[in-house]
């Protein structure tokens, strides 16, 4: 499993670029998620694909052909804060309420929606521990589950900026030095 | 000055320095084609969308610069596909523009309605659809310089038919391209050069593996030198022919499936690869897992994508062929490599003795020897747009190029049908040259119609139709792997010189060795395109031959007499 981050313009049809483009290569997406940054022009990426690292580098180098993309970067040997969130639909009646918010605590998910029969867990974190979560609560029977595939932050000092404000900060160079 | 943006479109086609186009009209492009009546811009009337596509590739590769086709929606923008994904595969400048539905129907299915940006996503270096006038100028601006700039290849242009009707303000200088700022990559640091160096510097059995990025990049200057400095002998990809004098001692010919035998094995036994704008295609290295195992490789290429695709290489420099060769020249040490060269020479054998053109005439005809005498008569100076095929191959054997862009040919995608349209766009990019087509009797009959294109448009190419009576390569390949079960391969055709009268074209026949020359003599006399029909020997076959997946030095070799062994067949 490879992770990578990618700065993508923030308009109609770049997400199907994306997929496309991995679809071409032969690369399975184990999840893709997309949002805005900061910058509302831009939007970033973080695609989790099944494959190795000559796969990764080719997809990176290759989303960086695309013209809407701006920076794509294969983060997977780095320093990583990788967190996935899920909504999970549990049966939940007056006998087994109790126990059940035993392991909501264990696993500090939180509830967040309340019905008689019924309740909504939020939970985030790693992909591991929200995949340990669900194995707990499948006797319970999970009902409906939503997640949002993983996001990912390369640690520390190691920053992964969009090139936006790298080619301002020259621009000003230049017409600095002249 | 407010201007329609069907106006604005033709005004910066202008302005963009295009001087022809290749199109068919409809209804969603018709403003543009009024447009056009009133512009200085000549269109070519093709008589099939993908001709028109082939056109401008052919027209982009002979010329260097970007070639356009233009076409209706729906169907009209459909046919186009074969020709961009064509371009795709070759990276070729093309810059393909659509005409849509009107803006308010997107999306309703309306009459020849298609999402051709969504089917040409990944057959295109980018496309874009277009719905107000107001972007016409700015989209096609950065159409041109995406197509052309880097690694070069299609861009498709949908425009809707209000945006060609609604009129607004046209300012040139203000739809400046305005593409998305981009990282900047470092391309290689100086310990990668340093290594690739080194390398360069330490090999006692190098070769160069040339490709198209060096024609692309037109760095033949400085990779002549590079050559010279380095002595380094040189092998050929198809589309790397003619980006080093075949005339040149160092030059040892092609490549790989059909690639001479010291070529293939020269690579085999090669200490270190140099390979420069080329891609390490399937069909160049033959099985991967034998390919070249006691060689270093060094990769020049300005695709990022193509490092370690196919093979990993020991240093990598990203970025133009041109610029880094002469990056590398100053740091190479001349040394002798004679001992390497000579052991090539001797890989070569009796090969020339055995060659088919010194046989004596045994009464058959064949390919070979219609080539190689087009080559002769043309003194090796013409274009020559070849189809896919075995003559294909053929040509690249038999047809010696010194000077780049003077084979056109579909490498990548292998397009039956490629060679007529293509030649066609050749000859309006080089008028003043001499353009052939070579063409097998089955690609020829996929695009025939363009004849018709010639004719209206007066123009002046020979045709030689390489005729077997069979889908020839295929047919091989039913020889050699299933037991000759030739199923779909023999193929009638019309009577080519029959059919070349009917639309106004001389043509002849040809069945005999002893006519080749006086009729390619007579062909080049005449002021008008002349369509050759070579009826040449059917059951010939392309030798030598890896098969596919077979070790580069696995080929079927060339039989030791290869006129004898098949005159003698009943």
């Amino acid at each position: 499993m490879q992770t990578l981050v990618a700065y993508v313009e923030n308009k109609p049809g770049v997400l199907n670029r994306v997929a496309s483009l991995a679809r071409r290569l032969a690369i399975n997406i184990d999840s893709l998620t997309v949002g805005p940054t900061e910058n509302d022009e831009i939007a970033r990426m973080t695609i989790v694909a099944h494959t190795d690292a000559r796969g990764a580098h080719r997809l990176e180098a290759s989303l960086e052909k695309l013209v809407d993309v701006l920076l794509a970067e294969n983060i997977s040997d780095r320093s990583l804060l990788e967190r996935d969130l899920a909504l999970i639909k549990v049966l939940a009646d007056q006998k087994n309420r109790p126990h059940l918010m035993e392991l909501i605590k264990v696993f500090r998910a939180r509830v967040v929606d309340v019905a008689p029969e019924s309740l909504i867990l939020e939970v985030s974190g790693t992909v591991d521990k929200i995949d340990g979560l669900l194995e707990v609560l499948r006797p319970f029977g999970v009902l409906e589950m939503a997640r949002t595939g993983r996001i990912a932050m390369t640690r520390g000092g190691d920053l992964l900026r969009p090139p936006v404000a790298l080619v301002k900060a020259t621009e000003l160079e230049t017409t600095g030095s002249k | 000055m407010k201007l329609t943006g069907a106006e604005i479109l033709c005004e910066s086609l202008t302005k963009l320095g295009v001087r022809h186009i290749f199109g068919y009209p409809g209804g969603a492009i018709l403003p543009v084609y009024d447009a056009l009546g009133k512009s200085k811009l000549h269109h070519i009337l093709v008589r099939h969308e993908q001709g028109a596509t082939h056109m401008a590739d052919g027209y982009a590769r002979a010329s260097g610069g970007v070639g356009v086709a233009m076409a209706t929606s729906g169907p009209g923008a459909t046919n186009m596909v074969t020709g961009i994904a064509t371009a795709m595969l070759d990276s070729s400048p093309v810059v393909c523009i659509t005409g849509q539905v009107s803006s308010k129907v997107l999306g309703s299915d309306a009459f020849q309605e298609i999402d051709i940006t969504g089917i040409t996503m990944p057959i295109t270096k980018h496309n874009v659809i277009v719905k107000r006038a107001e972007d016409v100028a700015r989209s096609l601006r950065e159409a041109f310089l995406i197509a052309s700039s880097g690694r070069p290849g299609p861009v498709l242009v949908d425009i809707t038919k209000d945006a060609q009707q609604a009129s607004c303000e046209f300012n040139w200088e203000a739809s400046a391209p305005q593409l998305p700022p981009k990282r900047q990559r470092i391309s290689y640091d100086q310990a990668e050069f340093d290594r690739a160096v080194e390398l360069l510097n330490s090999a006692k059995r190098p070769i160069i593996l040339a490709g198209h990025g060096i024609i692309v990049s037109g760095a033949m200057r400085a990779f002549q030198q590079f050559v010279r400095v380095g002595n380094y002998p040189v092998a050929m990809t198809l589309l790397g022919i003619g980006c080093f004098p075949a005339n040149d001692p160092m030059n040892l010919g092609m490549m790989g499936m059909h690639g001479e035998a010291w070529v293939n094995n020269a690579i085999q036994e090669s200490d270190l690869l140099i390979a420069v704008g080329m891609r390490f295609d399937d069909r160049v290295t033959g099985d991967l897992r034998t390919y070249a195992k006691g060689a270093r490789k060094i990769h020049i290429e300005i695709d990022r994508a193509e490092i370690n695709k196919n093979v990993t290489v020991d240093a990598a420099l990203v970025g133009d062929a041109g610029e880094i060769l002469d990056k590398l020249t100053p740091h190479i040490q001349a040394r002798d490599l004679g001992d390497w060269v000579r052991h090539i020479q001797e890989l070569k054998g009796d090969s020339a003795v055995r060659d088919i053109q010194s046989l004596p005439d045994n009464g058959h005809l064949y390919a070979a020897h219609v080539i190689n005498d087009i080559w002769k008569e043309t003194r090796g100076e013409a274009i020559v747009v070849t189809d896919v095929g075995q003559h294909q191959m053929w040509e690249a054997q038999y047809y010696h190029h010194n000077q780049p862009r003077t084979l056109i040919t579909s490498g990548g995608l292998g397009t039956m049908g490629f060679a007529l349209p293509a030649a066609i766009g050749a000859k309006f990019a080089k008028p003043d040259s001499e353009v052939w087509v070579v063409v097998g009797d089955g690609g020829f009959q996929m695009t025939m119609s363009e004849l018709a294109t010639i004719v209206q448009e007066k123009i002046n190419v020979k045709i030689a139709i390489i005729n077997n009576g069979f889908l020839g390569m295929v047919r091989q390949w039913q020889e050699f792997f299933y037991d000759k079960r030739y199923v779909a391969t023999p193929l009638v055709a019309p009577d080519f010189a029959a059919l070349a009268n009917a639309f106004g074209i001389r043509g002849e026949r040809i069945t005999s060795r002893a006519e080749v020359v006086p009729t390619i003599r007579a062909a080049r006399q005449c002021s008008e395109t002349v369509l050759l029909d070579f009826r040449v020997e059917q059951e010939d076959s392309v030798y030598p031959m890896v098969p596919a997946g077979a070790s580069l030095h696995d080929m079927i070799r060339r039989p030791d007499n290869p006129l004898v062994e098949t005159a003698t067949e009943p």
